[in-house]
């Protein structure tokens, strides 16, 4: 039953195709992180400000975004507003459900940031003079984001590893490639094992660059660290 | 920048008479939902005098100082500082005042995200729009003036409460203020640490800065206090000098405070 024997020798011919989707799943969801970072931002500060309505509407989108699968988001993103008359293709249809996602998951993150901070700091700001929009700025919104940092980086490596189920569109991107490569070779184990090392180290680089951000970012991370 | 030179105690800074107050509290009523907290409060503070509020917690000492800091709307009677109503509705009026009066809280309130310089010089570069250059002079100078030239890069955590506070103090400070509201300044700090936030106050108080604080260190109010104000049920009970106020209280209440508060 083990005499499986493992034959890498496809890599030869197939290593820039591996390559090519690993390059195409930076792309795709290093701009759905960038994206989903400011819709995430945009909604937080919807959330958990004064306007009710406005407020239930974004409370709304977070759910049903929650709560329903993925896959079925990019479905129907995909197939469901080319019948709207808007004619996507599949990366873009991509890079618009894991927008739509990662904004829900992120806002409730950064809000949890937003609502964290003390009452006595906005009274403190205004005391020495500040107006609402430079509390909000520097008192509300910078130290929210720094707090909840490592929170949203795993939140958008988690989406760069989300991204792969884009391939059931046939977006171009890393999973995609490699079942191509997969129909081609029949080597399924050999690819997918590979495939994992190669998620496995864009998550580390996902976590590099989202840490060294953070660094030039928020300057008490990089003075304090012990 | 030292307007009293003597040493020792401080000669109690004097009215001058017919002069304007730099703070007019009259009649002044406050209610939170049902409770009332201020029942026609009414007082006077004159320019360069350091006025102490003491009486037990719950009196609305604070709500006083948030009152006369447009940190709270008032629902009757009136206060002026420096000359102009204070109103919360109108924003003009709020800007002058913050403009006019600086505020330290019993939690510091530092911006945690932001280094001690930062701290300072924030509303600096934000508010009063200096270069940033003049911003880091200013707040240089005022943390030599609290003891602190050696932490404009630290951060808050980084501090004991004594030297939060005292940023704090020099955060304030920074934007030269007219007047100082202190809330219980040193009630979060160790013993130990609230003679170093008093020494500053009382520097203060001897370069002519005019001070109100709530306290509960009636030591330091009877030293150096030119008036104490004693609240009760949301009333001022009894005020005047420290001498008149602790020597010889009038009401039972301020007898029986003075007895069961030291
Ligand atoms: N924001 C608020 N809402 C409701 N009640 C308050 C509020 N602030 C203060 N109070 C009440 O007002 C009274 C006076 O409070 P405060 O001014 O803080 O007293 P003190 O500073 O003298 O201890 C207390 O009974 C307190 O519970
Ligand atoms: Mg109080």
């Amino acid at each position: 039953m083990l005499s499986y024997s493992f034959d890498f020798s496809f890599l030869m011919t197939t290593w820039p195709a591996f390559m090519r989707g690993a390059w195409q799943t930076i792309l795709l969801a290093g701009s759905s992180i960038a994206i989903g970072f400011i819709v995430a931002l945009v909604c937080a500060i919807i959330r958990s400000g004064k306007n009710k309505f406005a407020s239930g509407l974004v409370g709304a989108y977070v759910e049903v975004i929650r709560n329903t699968p993925l896959l079925v988001q990019i479905f129907i993103v995909y197939f469901g507003l080319p019948s709207l008359g808007l004619k996507l293709s599949a990366e873009t249809a991509a890079v618009i459900a894991l927008v739509i996602n990662t904004g829900a998951y992120g806002s409730e993150i950064i809000r949890a940031g937003i609502e964290s901070i003390a009452k006595g700091q906005l009274e403190a700001a205004e005391c020495l003079g500040l107006n609402k929009f430079q509390v909000y700025w520097h008192i509300i919104l910078i130290p929210a984001v720094e707090r909840v940092y490592p929170a949203l980086s795993s939140q958008f490596v988690l989406l760069m590893l989300s991204s792969s189920i884009t391939s059931q569109i046939s977006a171009q991107e890393l999973t995609a490639e490699a079942n191509l490569i997969q129909s081609e070779t029949f080597r399924s184990f050999e690819v997918y094992l590979i495939v994992a090392a190669i998620y496995l180290a864009l998550s580390v680089l996902f976590r590099v660059v989202l840490w060294a951000i953070g660094e030039v970012a928020f300057v008490r991370r990089r003075k304090l660290r012990t | 920048m030292s307007v009293n030179e003597a040493a020792g105690t401080r000669p109690r800074n004097e009215a001058v008479p017919g002069a304007e107050p730099i703070i007019v509290v009259d009649n002044v009523s406050k209610n939170f939902g049902p409770l009332q907290v201020l029942h026609g409060v009414s007082l006077e503070i004159q320019r360069g005098t350091m006025v102490a509020i003491v009486g037990r917690s719950g009196s609305g000492k604070s709500t006083l100082l948030r009152c006369i800091n447009a940190l709270e709307e008032i629902n009757g009677g009136s206060i002026k500082v420096c000359g102009h109503p204070v109103s919360m509705s109108d924003r003009a009026s709020v800007k002058r005042l913050r403009s006019e009066v600086g505020m330290v809280f019993q939690s510091y309130n530092l911006f945690p995200h932001l280094t001690v310089l930062r701290n300072i010089t924030l509303a600096l570069t934000a508010v009063q729009k200096k270069s940033r250059a003049d911003a880091d002079a200013i707040a240089h100078k005022v943390l030599g003036l609290v003891g602190l030239g050696d932490k404009a890069e630290a951060f808050p955590e980084q501090l004991s409460g004594g030297q939060a506070q005292r940023v704090a103090i020099a955060r304030s400070l920074a934007l030269s203020p007219k007047v100082l509201l202190f809330d219980e300044v040193t009630s979060a700090l160790d013993p130990e640490l609230t003679g170093e936030v008093l020494k500053v106050m009382e520097d203060l108080a001897r370069d002519g800065m005019t001070m109100v604080l709530v306290t509960h260190e009636m030591a330091f109010a009877r030293r150096v206090a030119d008036i104490v104000v004693f609240m009760h049920q949301g009333k001022v009970w009894e005020a005047g000098p420290p001498a008149e106020i602790f020597a010889d209280p009038k009401t039972p209440e301020l007898r029986q405070f003075l007895s069961s508060g030291l």
